[in-house]
């Protein structure tokens, strides 16, 4: 028989203010194990901890219950105190008396009787709870960051500031991401390369930091601290430490047609080409979809050129296998496509672009050598129109945009409209929007001066259509606020693209066991206090992989990714969660229920030998679950047809008990 | 085959062309035509009103009336065709709306969206097949450039009429290759011509109307063709310099009934 003791919080008034207190304390003293109750006004203060520790050893208590607030509140509070004075933190329940019950009731007496109830329920629980002892695991201190752009650079400085191997996988053949495509950032107009090639170069000259480029994660096993993950090293036709980057290749390709993806196809490369100029690592690499010398062995001019000989026509996909503590998702964002929005004629016109493609126009190191064109005949355009919000907070038309905002498109649209008009005073920019949104430090400051000293003509409503006549494109729109239509014959029309996750990260989540929204995003542990966490341990989400976010935001969530990094490869041993899922051997079918509904590929199947009553042994196949991994989510003991499965803590008799206390 | 065609009020007086020249090119591709007994208007325009339900009741008995048959419904004005697509949309999706219809109408059988909805592009293209049309034209109108005009209605709310993009559309550019004739594609097609505002604002119309002429004409169109009669009406009204037809007369005239049956 277990001795409880029980401890009723008062939470000020927060609790007392709709339950009686002091009739719970006397109702739930006489519940069977109880053998001592009482109530404080405030059970968590240093005072009430004590009242818990002297009762601990004055009462030689088993196991207690706090009537408190919810569990996620304070029951790592009250574990440590039970600790604190000898007594398992497993055989501390707590009851919530506070959000399930005083804050949403008016009446006492409800309120009253319903905490009794609550309080019931869990010392029918604490009588069936046993002592747990949580395992260790050691911790493999070296973590992977998957994604090579600013958040995944700055997550990697980071973590090997702080003295651990890092490696970064990257899908491109260099590292930069979206960051190295762009022209200024705002709201300060530095230029992306000049801020972000020094870092790429930090990441290259980092002892600790190992790239992994034009590479992908195929698998991932393991759990957090021990993580096994195989990483596909792509063949790029060039060896990597003999190539110097000299360039000379991609000068003699005959090849010369091949759309540049760096520069969203506005212009072409060579079938061997390195992304930029500032790539890291700085080496070439083959595209073996348009090299002629791979798809049909004539040519062969690359190999000839090259003084130091790192052209390898036989190269193989290569797969690394590594260990890893920690694992970062850092895989960024994609403009959405803009195939389904044929009213703004982007497939028809080519003067109509995206502002990434605009981006890359404006750049000195871009298809036009920075000179704003129009793609189409290579005039200047004098009448520009930019659209915002396109395929953003788009709920009506949820098969072709999406529903959120893309955070980023109010801040560059101002960017690009004001750098236009500061470098061609000629060229009258109009911006269509539905709300400008500009938080954030001096980003609103920014806008105003868009408006108020560059002139951008910014107007709130919406463009429904843009129609190519003749060399013109003729933008119809409303400005709501006039309430007039607008008709504006315009030479180019840039549309601010929705953004969203990379095609990778939904396999990738996969892979990593990690939840994701309806919109690809990866979900975070908690929305407000644990941002960069996945629920899965020991995996870490860093930049606009978790959401939209500018370059500062993304920053700044790198950092943070890269602490709680650093926190867990700090540690050398690993404390786990006791609550987790066994398999009673005897019970098992093997009928696998429980492996297919695990989320986080805890449960494997393994032959075992059974000593049979006849004294022969019998070979069954049996679930095992590895402790380590299991998260105590309970979906394989609702699962298993056989109940053989249960959970440590929340075993099904501990549930049911409390179930009849509830309905006794 | 047999379907249940709701020819719509229009097609009775000012479009009698519209529905003259469908009934014909049907017969003539193996399709029978047959009018559902005491058909009303279709209500005109689908109005959004959560609350109003007389408008759609006359639009609701018709898909009954081809669900009792077990037909499907063929219309051929767009704005037949859109308001019957969205009553028949509401009767599915919208069960409050469709609880208080059949309360209203009080029929054995309640209707709750059976009845598969086709416009009559539709039927061409997804029953009878465009290469079927193609085998039983017999005069060709090779060279002829013809410019599609769909209007606002015919294809949207693009969600619910499922007919083809409502932004880029082909369905009718399909149908004058389909007949042998050029297809001219201008950004316009989709546009509104003015609708009924040409009651209250002429000019409006006026200004929406030639603009889609206008631009048909200027990427080297000879002809527009329409499913609807009031873009007609707007296009002829407000000057177009080129003639506008039903798309229906075109395929009459290709299939060889126009003449035949005209004296």
């Amino acid at each position: 028989m277990q001795r409880i003791g029980v401890f009723v919080c008062w939470c000020g008034s927060n609790i007392a203010g709709t339950v009686d207190v002091q009739a719970v304390s006397e109702a739930l003293k006489n519940e069977p194990g109880v053998v001592f109750s009482t109530n404080y006004q405030y059970m968590c203060s240093q005072a009430g901890q004590d009242i818990i520790k002297n009762a601990i050893k004055e009462h030689k208590l088993t196991g207690m219950v706090v009537c408190s607030c919810s569990p996620r509140m304070h029951e790592a509070t009250f574990r440590k105190t039970a600790a604190a004075a000898g007594l398992n933190s497993y055989m501390v329940e707590i009851a919530n008396i506070r959000e399930q019950c005083s804050w949403v009731h008016k009446d006492m007496q409800i309120g009253t009787e319903k905490a009794i109830i609550l309080g019931k329920a869990a010392i029918a629980k604490v009588n069936l709870n046993a002592p747990l002892v949580p395992g260790e695991s050691p911790v493999t201190k070296r973590a992977l960051v998957i994604g090579g752009g600013i958040a995944g650079i700055q997550t990697a400085l980071d973590i090997a500031e702080a003295g651990f191997p890092v490696d970064i996988v990257e899908t491109k053949p260099t590292i930069g991401g979206k960051m190295a495509q762009l022209d200024k950032t705002f709201p300060t107009l530095d230029c992306a390369a000049c801020i972000l090639t020094p870092k790429m170069v930090d990441v290259a000259q980092n002892e600790n930091i190992r790239i992994f480029s034009y590479s992908e994660v195929t698998e991932v096993k393991g759990f957090v601290g021990n993580f096994d993950v195989k990483i596909k090293k792509k063949a790029r036709y060039v060896k990597e430490d003999v190539c110097t980057g000299c360039g000379l290749c991609t000068e003699k390709c005959p090849q010369k047609k091949v759309p540049n993806e760096f520069n969203l196809g506005m212009d072409n490369r060579r079938a061997i080409y390195i992304p930029f100029a500032q790539a890291v690592p700085k080496v070439a690499t083959i595209d073996p979809n348009a090299c002629n010398m791979l798809k049909n062995g004539k040519c062969g001019v690359c190999a000839k050129v090259c003084a130091a000989g790192a052209i390898d026509y036989k190269q193989q996909d290569e797969i690394i296998e590594e260990k890893y503590g920690a694992i970062v998702a850092a895989t960024g964002f994609n403009p959405i496509s803009m195939d389904k929005f044929d009213e703004y004629a982007y497939n028809q016109s080519k003067d109509v672009i995206t502002s990434l493609e605009f981006e890359r126009l404006t750049n000195a190191a871009g298809p036009s050598a920075g000179k704003l064109i129009r793609p189409s005949d290579g005039k200047h355009p004098h009448t520009i129109v930019f659209v915002q919000c396109v395929g953003s907070r788009c709920a009506a038309c949820a098969e072709k945009g999406k529903e959120y905002c893309s955070k980023i498109c109010c801040m560059y649209t101002a960017k690009h409209a004001m750098l236009t008009r500061d470098k061609y005073p000629d060229t009258e920019v109009y911006v269509f929007y539905i709300d400008v949104r500009t938080p954030g430090k001096n980003f609103d400051e920014f806008y105003r001066r868009a408006v108020e000293e560059y002139g951008v003509h910014y107007i709130k409503g919406m463009v429904g259509k843009v129609a190519p006549e003749g060399d013109k494109l003729m933008v119809q729109a409303s400005d709501l606020l006039a309430n007039k239509q607008l008709h504006i014959a315009a030479d180019l029309v840039v549309l601010a693209a929705a953004i969203e996750p990379d095609k990778s990260a939904r396999p990738l989540a996969t892979m990593l066991t990690a939840s994701m929204d309806t919109n690809d995003f990866f979900t975070e542990a908690h929305p407000k206090l644990r941002p960069v966490e996945s629920p899965t341990a020991g995996i870490f989400l860093s930049g606009a992989c978790q959401g939209p976010k500018d370059i500062p935001e993304t920053v700044s969530q790198a950092s943070a990714a890269a602490a709680k990094v650093i926190g867990l490869l700090c540690k050398d041993k690993l404390t786990g969660n006791p609550c987790v899922a066994h398999s009673n051997e005897l019970m098992c079918n093997g009928c696998s229920s429980c492996e297919r509904v695990c989320p986080y590929g805890a449960i494997t199947y393994i032959d075992k030998e059974f000593r049979m009553p006849d004294r022969t042994t019998r070979v069954r196949r049996v679930a095992s679950v590895n402790p380590a991994v299991c998260q105590g989510c309970g979906a394989c003991t609702v699962a298993c047809p056989s109940g053989a499965m249960d959970l440590n803590g929340f075993a099904s008799k501990q549930i049911m008990a409390e179930v009849d206390a509830i309905c006794k | 085959m047999k379907v249940t065609y709701f020819p719509g009020c229009t097609l009775r007086t000012k479009a009698k062309d519209l529905d003259m020249y469908a009934r014909r090119c049907a017969e003539k591709l193996g399709v029978t035509l047959e009018e559902p007994k005491d058909w009303q208007c279709c209500g005109g325009v689908f109005t959004t009103a959560r609350d109003e339900i007389a408008t759609k009741l006359s639009s609701v008995r018709a898909l009954k009336a081809a669900k009792d048959k077990e037909q499907m419904l063929v219309t051929v004005c767009s704005a037949c065709h859109n308001v019957i697509k969205q009553t028949n949309h509401a009767m599915q999706t919208d069960a409050d709306f469709a609880f208080r219809v059949n309360n209203y109408l009080g029929e054995d059988e309640a209707y709750h969206g059976e009845t598969k909805v086709l416009h009559y592009l539709e039927l061409l293209r997804d029953v009878v097949g465009f290469d079927k049309v193609k085998e039983a034209v017999v005069n060709s109108l090779a060279g002829k450039k013809i410019a599609a005009y769909y209007g606002c209605l015919l294809l949207r709310p693009s969600n619910v009429m499922k007919m083809d993009d409502s932004e880029n559309p082909s369905i009718i550019e399909d149908l004058i290759r389909a007949i042998g004739a050029d297809p001219v594609v201008y950004p316009y097609r989709n546009e509104c011509c003015g609708g009924y505002i040409a009651l209250e604002n002429p000019e409006s119309a006026k200004a929406k109307s030639s603009k889609v002429t206008k631009s048909a004409a200027g990427h080297g169109a000879e002809l527009i063709v329409t499913a609807c009669p009031l873009c007609k009406y707007n296009l002829e009204k407000n000057g177009s310099e080129i003639p506008v037809v039903y798309f229906t007369e075109l395929l009459a005239e290709a299939l060889g009934v126009k003449e035949e049956d005209n004296e």
